[in-house]
Order: C-alpha cells, then sequence, then structure tokens
C-alpha cells in the first residue's frame, strides 16, 4: 500500500445474513495495528463481539430535535396538532402532548404556536465509542438509542471519527462494516469510501439485494469486488451472481464454500482467521486482492 | 379491539438473514390453505418476499411524497424557507433556493409558512407498492425506490393502503426490515404481535436483545423464533427463559430448507417439521393476544 495515502473499504451486502461482519471483522484481524475500523451498522452492531475492542472513550451522540410542549404555556388552541403532518401531536386528557417516536423535529409546531409554548430541544440519539481491539487497532463503534432516529448521521459521525483518527495516526486503511439495506445508512457509509467489498450468498434473494445495492454504489462511481458466500449452495446461482458480476465489471474476489466454521468462531469470540481451517487461506487471499486493488490507479 | 379488526402479526429481526423472508412468506401461504391472508412486504429497501409468491399481478401503484419546488417569479428571496427547514433540505444559495429532495421530510413547514406562496408542494415518486393474488392469499410488495434514502414515510404509507382497502382480510402478516431504528418501529407499529425471528449464535442474541428493547419501548407483546436451531449455543434460550419471552417455535437447521430458499421455492408443503413448526406458532399467536 502506498503509505501517503488513506484508503476507505466498506463492506457491504445488500441481503443481511451473508457472513459480511465476519468477514469484515477477519480482514480487520488481517490488516493489524495499521487499519482504522468502523462499525457503521449502528442498527445492529456486532462486531465488537468478534473484535473485543475496549470501550476506551464513550460520547454521547445528539442528531435531530424533539418537540417539547410547556403546559403552562400552552392555551390549548391546537394550531400545533392542525399543521403536525406526522401526526406526533395528540390530545390526551385535555392536554396536547408530544408522541417522541412520531415527532421528526421539523419545528413546524414551534414557529406557529402563538403562545411560544412550544420550544425544540436537542435529541440525543446514541453513544459513539473510540475504542482498541483485540488486534491493536484503532476502532471507532457505536449504539444507537432502541427505536432512535437519524442512524444516517450517526454513520457519518462514525466514520468521520474513524478518518480523523487515521490521519492523526498515519494509519493507511479504514475498513467499515455497512448496513443491510439501500436507505440512509448505506448511503452515509459510502460517502468518501475508495472501495467496496460486496458479500452476497447464492439465492434468489441475495442477488435481488445486490442488484439493487449495485445500483447504489454506481451512482458512487466507487470500484468493487465481490464474494460469493456459501457458494455450493446452489452452483447455478452462483454462475447467475458471477455472470452479474462480470456484466458489471465488478471484481470477483472469492467463493467461499458453506463451512459451520463461521457459527463456531463466532461463539468462540473468534474470526475466521483466527482459526486454521481452509477458510482462513481463502480470507487472507481476499485480503491481498484488496490490498492490490488500492495500490492500482484507476 | 372490535370483533371484526383483522389480526395484525409483524415479523421482525434485529439481526438481517435469520429467516424472516422464510418465515413470512411461508406463514402467510400455510394460513391461506385455510384462509383469506395478508402478507405485506414492508421491507422496503430490500423487498424478497415476491419471489417466493406466485400468481397474477393485480395492480402497480407509484407512491408519491410531498416536496416543495420553487416558484422562481413569486420568490421575494426573503430566507424565510432556508431559515424553517431543520432539514436542510431547502437552502437560499445567493438568488438561488435549492431543494435537496432527499432531505426533505414533507414536513410542509417551509411551503406553508413561505409569504410569497413560491414553494408549491408536489408530487416526487419515492416507490412502488404491487399487489399480488393468488386463491386466499393477497400479497402487497413494498418497493422503495433506488436512490431514495427514507424508508418511514413509505412504510406509512403503505400500511394506510392496507387499512383503507384490505382491512377485511382477517389475518395479515408483515415482513418488517432488520435493524432498531425507525423503519422498524414503523413497519411493527400497528402489529397486534410482533415474531421475532433470530438464530442461536451470539450476533442473534445480541441483535433480539436490542429487538426486544425497541418492542418494549413501543409496548408490543412478542414471541420468537429460532432459526437454524443446532448451529450454535443455548443462549438465546437462556436468554428467552430469563426475559420470559415465549419462545413460539425453533426450526432446526436443515440444508434441505436453504436449498428451496435459495431457489425462491416455499416449503411449508415440502417440509414436515416446518409446517409443524408454523402450526405451533400460530396457535401460540392466537393463544397470545
Amino acid at each position: 500500500m502506498q503509505s501517503d495515502i488513506l484508503s476507505e473499504i466498506v463492506v457491504l451486502s445488500g441481503k443481511g445474513g451473508t457472513g459480511k461482519t465476519s468477514i469484515t471483522a477477519s480482514l480487520a484481524v488481517l490488516a493489524g495495528a495499521d487499519a482504522v475500523i468502523a462499525d457503521c451498522d449502528v442498527d445492529a452492531a456486532n462486531m465488537h463481539l468478534l473484535l473485543k475492542p475496549d470501550f476506551g472513550q464513550t460520547f454521547e451522540f445528539y442528531s435531530g430535535e424533539l418537540a417539547v410542549i410547556n403546559q403552562d404555556l400552552c392555551n390549548q388552541c391546537g394550531t400545533c396538532a392542525d399543521v403536525c403532518r406526522f401526526h406526533a401531536i395528540p390530545q390526551d386528557k385535555n392536554q396536547y402532548q408530544i408522541n417522541a417516536l412520531d415527532c421528526e423535529g421539523c419545528g413546524y409546531c414551534e414557529k406557529v404556536c402563538p403562545t411560544h409554548a412550544i420550544t425544540m430541544q436537542e435529541r440525543r440519539s446514541g453513544n459513539v465509542y473510540i475504542s482498541k481491539t483485540k488486534a491493536g487497532s484503532a476502532m471507532v463503534h457505536a449504539r444507537l438509542d432502541i427505536a432512535a432516529e437519524n442512524s444516517g448521521k450517526l454513520v457519518a459521525k462514525v466514520k468521520n471519527d474513524a478518518k480523523a483518527i487515521a490521519m492523526a495516526g498515519n494509519k493507511h486503511v479504514i475498513i467499515v462494516d455497512g448496513s443491510p439495506g439501500i436507505g440512509c445508512p448505506v448511503v452515509s457509509s459510502l460517502a468518501g469510501a475508495n472501495y467496496v467489498i460486496l458479500v452476497t450468498e447464492p439465492t434468489m434473494s441475495g442477488l435481488h439485494d445486490l442488484k439493487r445495492v449495485y445500483a447504489v454504489i454506481k451512482k458512487f462511481r466507487i470500484k468493487a469486488g465481490c464474494i460469493i458466500n456459501k457458494y455450493d449452495l446452489n452452483n447455478e446461482k452462483t454462475s447467475e451472481i458471477k455472470n452479474f458480476l462480470k456484466e458489471e465489471q465488478i471484481g470477483h474476489l472469492a467463493d467461499i464454500p458453506y463451512d459451520s466454521i463461521f457459527s463456531k468462531a463466532m461463539i468462540e469470540e473468534k474470526t475466521i482467521v483466527e482459526i486454521e481451517s481452509p477458510l482462513k487461506h481463502i480470507v487472507e487471499g481476499i485480503w491481498e486482492k484488496v490490498k492490490e486493488q488500492l495500490t492500482r490507479k484507476n | 379491539m372490535a370483533v371484526n379488526n383483522p389480526l395484525k402479526i409483524a415479523v421482525a429481526s434485529g439481526k438481517g438473514g435469520t429467516g424472516k423472508t422464510l418465515l413470512s412468506t411461508n406463514l402467510a401461504a400455510f394460513l391461506s390453505q385455510e384462509q383469506k391472508t395478508l402478507l405485506v412486504d414492508l421491507d422496503v429497501e430490500e423487498p424478497n418476499d415476491f419471489l417466493f409468491i406466485n400468481g397474477a399481478v393485480e395492480n402497480v401503484s407509484d407512491q408519491y411524497k410531498m416536496i416543495p419546488s420553487w416558484d422562481e417569479p413569486k420568490c421575494t428571496l426573503c430566507g424565510s424557507c432556508s431559515n424553517t427547514c431543520n432539514f436542510h433540505a431547502v437552502v437560499q444559495l445567493g438568488t438561488f433556493i435549492a431543494v435537496f429532495n432527499e432531505l426533505c421530510h414533507s414536513c410542509y413547514a417551509c411551503s406553508e409558512l413561505c409569504p410569497a406562496q413560491a414553494l408549491p408542494m408536489h408530487k416526487h415518486k419515492m416507490g412502488t407498492v404491487t399487489t399480488k393474488s393468488s386463491g386466499n392469499l393477497t400479497f402487497i410488495e413494498s418497493r422503495l425506490e433506488v436512490g431514495e434514502e427514507q424508508a418511514v414515510p413509505l412504510i406509512n404509507q403503505t400500511h394506510d393502503l392496507v387499512d383503507t382497502y384490505y382491512k377485511a382480510i382477517p389475518i395479515q402478516i408483515f415482513d418488517c426490515p432488520p435493524g432498531t431504528s425507525c423503519p422498524v418501529v414503523a413497519a411493527t407499529k400497528n402489529a397486534d404481535f410482533v415474531v421475532l425471528v433470530t438464530e442461536p449464535t451470539p450476533f442473534g442474541l445480541n441483535d433480539l436483545r436490542l429487538a426486544v428493547e425497541t418492542m418494549q419501548k413501543i409496548q408490543k407483546p412478542v414471541g420468537v423464533v429460532i432459526n437454524r436451531w443446532g448451529i450454535g449455543n443455548d443462549e438465546v434460550e437462556k436468554y428467552c427463559d430469563q426475559a420470559q419471552i415465549p419462545i413460539l417455535a425453533k426450526i432446526p437447521f436443515d440444508k434441505k430448507i436453504a436449498e428451496y430458499y435459495s431457489n425462491g421455492e416455499l416449503v411449508h408443503d415440502k417440509i414436515e417439521h416446518l409446517s409443524t413448526s408454523l402450526h405451533q406458532l400460530i396457535t401460540a399467536i392466537q393463544h397470545a393476544v
């Protein structure tokens, strides 16, 4: 890897449960102390279970706002409830109340309240942690508060912190575990990335979701490579995926056979490269290929 | 609850890939052998149920959200809209008003508070709802347009559509998105009962805990289905025991199920232990609500 360049790798899958996090954590172990790890699957973060970060520093994360009604000032006119498009201000026991789960924080109610009874308050949406992993790398991870919004913003925060740490420490690579889907957390995790690793499986759902997430990646014009996990589950679907990769000029990084070592390693709180098996060597091969991709000029 | 309200069952999970789609599609098809059943795919970012459900497409409708558009001749460049928008979706750039569609939450504040009425709201396509029907089974898929970032408005709109047109279907299954944040809350909020699908691994357990906390916060009764039972350890069962959450069914790991699934085939009529599990599941839910 060129010493003066910081590369950012994002691992995505579209569909959940394809082995994305197990593979990301394995790459993190192989990268060692030269990497900064970012767990951007803030909705259901799992990488900490394998990388054993020390939760060294904790920061509260605030994002978005919540309307709050001062009942002493409220004259029950109902204007706020009339303008709220989110039905977040029901009348209960003759009082207008904000339903925090429905309030999107637009502030329309605050602006139209004739008695200035409504104020907008900052909303806590989770914790961000800066840790050291068992591989010696720095890791930024987060825990979104239960039923909180704005996971896209929290993803951006985790990524920006990881970048700052990498630059300050002269690190060369940031490895990002993304979330499933194609919505705001995925889009946030793609901003600024140099390379995307796609982890899929040979099922109709796997291929369908891969295509959708790749359509998003394409908009960002980021180079991508794909791993077909459990490739031997359905050979026909595996070749369909390979055809798709060829058509779209997505690199084919590796085929990984179905292996119970994924869950066995997880139970031992290890990554698959910490246990001697053929899979260990496949994942090592993937990491070599990815490093090669990063040094290559487009 | 009024007698003729439908029974709404949401199928959710913290972790992705635990078997929500497998369970939702097979449960719906299983129930439809005996009664009218509705299946709604609310995993709008990555909807997969349609791969398993045959039947003729009856209706496809575009779904819109409302966003402001700048009416330049009317605009006095007073800057009110830019100050009003809490999401930075409407920004005044010199003598130009820029609207960032993907940031807009459709709150209407900029539009209705504009003193010159220079930001009328107009329709913006965010997704598609497709209806299929086969025998007793009606299937609705809600699909987010690629490039759209907000799942919640589409999920909410799909609920409204179901309540307007399909109220008469007595049993309704909602396949929800993975995770624990706003899309899951939106997808499960109308449910009478939430089934959380997990797998017996540390990831499965970690995300199940988060999903349970989310459902407790919105006060939904929950039960757990352990899929791929046997691949991991018994920590999920211990947790459910301790937290007094009913385990509704355990679906043993079966490579046959995975193979059928990979080809987009239903299994409730092919794998006997699965139909037994589905029967247990629905009996337990009906008993619980």
